[in-house]
């Protein structure tokens, strides 16, 4: 009966979305007040709608209800609760269920929290929002029904892939989609802006904290995602260039671009257009993401549905999107004119640089996730393009962008002045000169370019504590005066300078990583010793332990350096009887310079011996830490009362806090 | 000018919505060997050790077959071996082994002596020379030899039984009944 219900809700939220996409659309072009009104309404029924239908789907796998396809197909009654949970949207069906309830959650906070928006913007934007609902609403409802029912019923369901039964897995696609999903708002922003052909500083104060609320969640998502790889998949990396991985960090790079464009048009009243194409970009990349992992044009650990129906409904959901969208941009784009003048050399050159830059890398990634598509379209045969190539690119592209970033701060708007810039931050490069110079001592046989990494991850935390100290006037000015000066800095500086922060822990990780992981990979027979990097991994053997659902083989390493024991590491191999497949465990014992890590594998020979696979990763932990950081920065940029939801009106002094705005915030 | 330019996303997204849809009719999966359908070039390997015989492109004639890449440095290979031993005990058809860059000579037959030996005829080829001939890409890979010697399929990866089944228990009674 639930499940039927939930159903029922599915359908109605497709009608709603009809509605909701074409009433205030037709209303905002005639200026019918009580047609535009409409679009809130409907946005928070189909919100409800949406949400009850989750609900009902979630209750089904919570029951173990196995007359429903779907949870006989990815659910087990022995599973723990949380996989339960976690299971609704580790699937193709429910993973789109979780792709619609997060695109009608933000559709209906535009509603709420959009109160001081022009009625005309709201109602289109909401109605481009309640479209691409529609699109997936039809996507589900025809190929891909969860509340399909199976008559009779299995006794029991037939699991969940054991590699996805994992709390990282269960946390990192709804970060991810939250990611994804919320740069659909700001698309829908910008095609209402491209209609109404009026792209303006409040504008893109309206489109800034949705962007980066996107951005925070993508940012998070793409972490979760790479630690899950790191500890679940026992490779010991953590970034593979997978199509699927590619497809989350093109949105990234995309709307890590708008966020800082979005801030010229604010500032400058320029760059209109080119904003305006980021944000539609950003979302058509999440799109072709979808469409990538869901219709099996490429192969990836992550494409668990491949079904040709589902690819040709995706196609035509891209090209009505996509191609709609671009279309829209062609015809009334040009009309966006700038105000502002242009000069290089200045903070507005600066955002200029890093959007060409990042634009560039993110082409570059889809060229390189396309690359395989394209020869085979034209029967060229069959390649894949990996590390190499993705390495080879990206450090050229990104090592101008992280050079420019320490400086753009320091460039005044309209007219900044380079050399005086460059003098602030003379103790910056200083230390980052030495920094260089350090890692070319240390390790005089590794790799060049981890001396390059290595001056730039510096380059950047420096910079960004210079940048704070000459805000503050740090023993400029009397300390009392500087902490005066410190309270006052507004949260979106702050966020600015942790999140730049942050990226340089996180290139200091991926250098170290990069350039100075040492592995082994042997038959251990139990009381043998393996080096590793200056520790001495002791193998004591391997036992079988049980799970709830699963049994495995547990080793048990003891490592120690110079004679005192830093670690016990219990690696294990685990086979989950239902699918009968095997995952490994990484056993991972962090420390302040790196990862101690080990997998065990199968067993060889009569000896009790183990195939093991050891591992120093160094400053992994950093990569983890850097990306929490950028995570912190964009927090605190969000909690700025000059960006917060529905703070920003087409007055130029922003408004005095009021307290209903304080309890909605 | 000004113009074309705003014209270009959807140009270059036209373009890529082509090859999509061409993508979307092919099998990312499927590794088409430039060789199907084409005789089997001329090798001739020496004998692994423990066997008087070894393997040559002139002992496919006559019979369809099948030829397996294997090597005891392969974990796949010992991820399909129970398979290629049920062949055997059914006698489904013939199966000649390639034993791939070995590096160690005791090493191929020390596995097949511990895990079990499926194969009629096997070639010791350390430098890769069938391989080659072959275009094998990774091993375990297995081969459908008609009775003329002709390549007629390659499968990549582990045989199973599903794709046994699927595949190359219909395609040898096609190729038996010509």
């Amino acid at each position: 009966m639930i499940v039927e219900i939930g159903h029922f809700a599915l359908i109605l939220a497709l009608v709603v979305s009809l509605v909701q996409g074409t009433v205030p659309l037709i209303g905002a072009h005639r200026n019918d007040a009580a047609w535009m009104a409409l679009a809130r309404p409907a946005a928070i029924a189909q919100f409800v709608l949406i949400a009850l239908s989750f609900a009902a789907l979630t209750h089904a796998y919570v029951t173990s209800d196995f007359s429903v396809l779907n949870v006989a197909n990815n659910s087990h009654s022995a599973k723990p609760m949380m996989y339960k949970i976690s299971g609704v949207w580790a699937n193709h069906e429910g993973s789109m269920m979780l792709w619609v309830l997060i695109l009608a959650t933000f559709g209906s906070a535009v509603a709420i929290f959009g109160q001081n928006l022009p009625p005309s913007l709201r109602a289109r934007t909401l109605a481009i929002q309640a479209f691409i609902a529609l699109g997936f609403l039809l996507f589900i409802v025809l190929t891909s029904n969860p509340f399909e029912r199976i008559m009779p019923a299995p006794v029991d369901g037939r699991g969940l892939n054991p590699l996805l039964q994992d709390p990282g897995l269960a946390l990192h696609p709804p970060f991810l989609y939250l990611g994804y999903v919320g740069l659909s708002i700001v698309f829908s922003f910008a095609i209402a802006a491209l209609i109404e052909g009026r792209v303006d500083a409040a504008w893109a104060r309206w489109v800034r904290p949705w962007t980066l609320a996107a951005w925070i969640f993508l940012t998070a998502g793409i972490g979760l995602g790479s630690w899950w790889a790191y500890y679940e998949l026992g490779w010991g990396g953590w970034w593979y260039w997978d199509p699927v991985e590619n497809a989350s960090f093109m949105p990234w790079l995309a709307g890590t671009a708008l966020l800082h464009s979005s801030i010229v048009v604010e500032k400058r009243d320029t760059l209109k257009g080119w904003t305006v194409f980021l944000a539609i970009v950003a979302f058509s990349l999440s799109l072709l993401g979808t469409f990538l992992v869901r219709s099996g044009v490429l192969t990836s650990v992550h494409a668990f549905a491949t079904d040709p129906a589902r690819g040709v409904f995706i196609l035509v959901l891209l090209l009505v999107a996509i191609g709609g969208s671009f279309a829209l941009f062609a015809w009334r784009g040009p009309s966006l004119s700038a105000t502002g003048l242009f000069v290089p050399v200045s903070r507005e050159g600066a955002l200029l640089l890093n959007n060409l830059l990042l634009t560039t890398a993110s082409a570059v990634v889809l060229l390189g996730t396309l690359y395989p598509l394209f020869l085979d379209a034209m029967n060229g045969g069959k390649v894949s393009v990996g590390p190499p190539f993705f390495n080879a690119v990206f450090i050229p592209i990104m090592t101008p962008l992280f050079a420019a970033l320490a400086v753009g701060p320091f460039l005044a708007w309209k007219r900044g002045d380079l050399p005086g810039a460059l003098a602030r931050l003379k103790l910056a490069l200083g230390l980052s000169i030495a920094a260089a110079l350090a890692t070319w001592y240390v390790a005089a046989d590794g790799p060049v370019l981890a001396v390059l990494g290595m001056g730039l991850a510096v380059w950047l935390v420096a910079g960004a504590f210079v940048e704070m100290a000459s805000r503050i006037h740090l023993f400029r000015a009397p300390v009392v005066e500087s902490l005066r000066r410190l309270r006052r800095i507004p949260r979106a500086t702050w966020g600015m300078t942790i999140a730049h922060l942050g990226l340089g822990i996180l290139i200091a990780g991926v250098t170290g990583s990069s350039a100075w992981k040492v592995e082994s990979i042997q038959t251990m027979t139990p009381g043998q010793t393996i080096d590793v990097s200056g520790y001495e991994f002791r193998f004591e053997g391997a036992s079988g332990v049980g799970g709830p659902n699963y049994t495995a083989t547990r080793g048990r390493f003891v490592v120690s350096r110079d004679g005192t024991r830093v670690a016990v590491l219990k690696p294990e191999k685990r086979v989950y009887p239902v699918q009968g497949r095997p995952t490994t465990e990484a056993a991972i014992k962090t420390t302040f310079l790196g990862d101690i890590y080990a997998v065990i594998g199968e067993p060889e020979g009569n000896a009790g011996g183990y195939v093991t696979r050891l591992y120093f990763n160094p400053l992994v932990p950093w990569i983890w830490a850097g990306i929490l950081i950028m995570v912190v920065g964009g927090l605190f940029s969000l909690s700025d009362r000059r960006l917060r939801v529905g703070a920003p009106s087409r007055r130029e002094a922003p408004r005095r806090k009021d307290p209903a705005q304080k309890a909605r915030a | 000018m000004k113009r074309l330019i705003f014209i270009l996303p959807l140009v270059a997204f036209a373009i890529m919505a082509v090859y999509l849809a061409i993508g979307l009719t092919k099998d990312p999966r499927a590794l088409p060997s430039v060789l199907i359908d084409q005789e089997v070039p001329p090798f001739d390997l020496v004998a692994i050790e423990g066997r008087d015989r070894g393997f040559k492109h002139g002992d496919l004639l006559g019979e369809v077959s099948l030829v397996n890449i294997f090597g005891s440095w392969c974990i796949a290979c010992r991820a399909e071996h129970p398979f290629l031993m049920k062949i055997k005990e059914k006698n489904w058809a013939p199966l000649h082994g390639i034993d791939w860059r070995e590096e160690d000579r005791q090493a191929g037959p020390a596995w097949l002596a511990r895990f079990g030996d499926p194969y009629t005829l096997i070639g010791d080829d350390p430098k890769s020379k069938a391989a080659i001939a072959f275009g094998v890409t990774g091993a375990p890979e297995t081969f459908v030899v008609d009775k003329r010697g002709f390549i007629r399929y390659k499968h990549v990866g582990p045989m199973t039984q599903d794709v046994w089944d699927e595949t190359i228990q219909p395609m040898l009674e096609e190729l038996r009944k010509q």
